[in-house]
């Protein structure tokens, strides 16, 4: 068996002077897996997301990516492997320009020149946006903004994408092209969503999280399948939608 | 990208301040602004010197006077004081037409509006021809300290944000029936501020985690930009040099 990719051992976790959010969680992701994490809203998901490069640490538990352990010897290498899509593309795109914002990352783990100069261009082709590396992210679309910051990560060449709801506030067509870009991208992916159709077209694996522990893992299509699995974690499919048979 | 004009202070334009790197040109109106503030009262002949200056740097931008004189109104508060001087300041009187006048008045008068003349159009002509992205990273070639380029550059970044989430707490409030009508609305727009404060920190909160995210340790990485040479420094000086050689010159005579 290779060495997962994400590698999560009774991960718990409590904010500090507040409540727990995670009771021990066991998640294992493989190299070329794309796995949907699904749950309620104050299910942990983001909390969990946050332990992968090691913003926040386990009070409890191991996580490992590509079996390097998340201690702070390790941290640049760790975010560099780990690349975090956040919500908002505004808390994603600092920079004054779409060209800086990619170059950020890279520039971070000591990229310069046309080394740096390549990087950028390369993340910025995969999602299709080239020809906005010069404006500011201002003054993009929300859904144009949403592209540009899954560059930012891709030009860390991460070992996994994790993408923390990336449809909400986009519109169907910007969800379909987003929906396709990350079809065709040859990265592990974590993608946190609530959009459980989004989650059957594009990952063929999820994991419930509910109430700070891992619910259900299976394939995406049997997991949204079971009505009762899903009304027990406060999850719904959208109405009029039926699930394709799994076989 | 190319911001259209009226809206935003950079203009686009391929003139001779445009090319110039933003650092040199930081310099130089840096130094400008000084030697014409130093320039000691009345200065006739240095200060119109400084005025002409301006008002050249403004015509080399290339950019229509339409979209300058609106830039140019935030000297107003200072030509309305220097009005002003004249009339309220003490010493001998001098007769201005059918008025009476103190000429000391008068002369800081001609001094505080020609300085702040100069220095606001050669400001206009920086702001123009000078992007945001650029102005950052010439500050950062110039060494200032990396926490104030990055305050200048999230404010340059976040304040559309910021203000697009003002407009809608306002359209929320107006639309539940409230007007700023009298001072019993200021609670209200007192706590609406609170909010925004909060969520505009939360929103810091949550940029600082995506930077850290991408390697951030600290240190903001400065991307390569054109460098400035001998010609660059030498155009970017030379208001300057006018006005101290026009200053010099004058106060021998």
């Amino acid at each position: 068996m290779t060495t997962p990719v994400l590698d999560l051992r009774g991960v718990a976790y409590r904010y500090p002077g507040s409540h727990q959010a995670l009771y021990g969680v066991d998640l294992h992701v493989h190299a070329g897996e794309r796995v949907a994490l699904l749950g309620p809203n104050g299910a942990g998901k983001t909390t969990l997301v946050l332990h992968l490069n090691g913003i926040l640490r386990a009070g409890a538990g191991t996580v490992e990516v590509s079996g390097l352990p998340v201690t702070d010897a390790h941290l640049l290498e760790i975010r560099r492997r780990v690349g975090i899509v956040f919500q908002d593309p505004d808390d994603q795109l600092f920079m004054p320009t779409v060209r800086d914002d990619v170059a950020f990352g890279p520039a971070n783990l000591g990229l310069r020149g046309p080394e740096l100069d390549a990087r950028v261009t390369e993340a910025l082709t995969a999602v299709d946006v080239l020809g906005l590396a010069d404006r500011a992210p201002h003054h993009l679309s929300f859904g144009q903004r949403r592209r540009v910051a899954i560059a930012t990560v891709l030009a860390m060449e991460p070992d996994i994408l994790v993408l923390d709801e990336p449809t909400s506030n986009l519109d169907p067509a910007s969800r379909r092209e987003l929906a396709d870009i990350l079809a065709a991208l040859p990265v592990t992916l974590l993608m946190v969503t609530h959009d459980l159709p989004y989650a059957a077209q594009l990952c063929e694996r999820s994991v419930i999280l509910s109430d700070g522990v891992v619910a259900a893992d299976g394939r995406t299509l049997d997991l949204l399948g079971d009505a009762d699995l899903l009304r027990r974690h406060r999850l719904e499919l959208p109405w009029g939608f039926a699930v394709p048979r799994a076989d | 990208m190319g911001a259209r004009p009226g809206l935003h202070l950079h203009i686009d334009g391929d003139s001779v301040l445009h090319r110039l790197p933003a650092h040199a040109k930081v310099v130089g109106l840096l130094a400008f602004a000084l030697t014409t503030v130093a320039v000691p009262a009345p200065g006739w002949w240095p200060l119109t010197v400084a005025m002409l200056t301006g008002c050249g740097l403004v015509a080399l931008t290339g950019v229509a006077w339409r979209y300058v004189w609106p830039r140019l109104l935030i000297e107003v508060p200072f030509l309305l004081f220097a009005a002003v001087l004249p009339f309220v300041a003490s010493g001998p009187r001098m007769a201005l037409g059918p008025l009476q006048v103190s000429e000391v008045g008068l002369l800081s008068a001609w001094a505080l509006a020609a300085k702040g003349t100069a220095a606001v159009l050669a400001a206009t002509a920086f702001a123009v021809t000078t992007t945001p992205r650029d102005l950052v990273v010439g500050l950062q070639r110039l060494h200032v300290p990396d926490t104030l380029v990055g305050i200048l550059s999230f404010m340059v970044r976040y304040a559309a944000v910021v203000g697009d989430e003002m407009r809608r707490m306002r359209i929320a409030r107006e639309s539940r029936g409230f007007r700023a009508a009298s001072l019993r609305s200021w609670p209200t727009l007192g706590r609406t501020l609170g909010a925004l404060f909060v969520r505009s920190f939360e929103r810091g909160e949550r940029v600082h985690v995506s930077m850290v995210s991408r390697g951030w340790t600290g240190t903001f990485p400065t991307f390569a930009t054109a460098t400035a040479g001998l010609v660059d420094w030498a155009c970017a000086a030379l208001p300057a040099l006018l006005v101290a050689l026009t200053a010099a010159w004058a106060l021998a005579s």
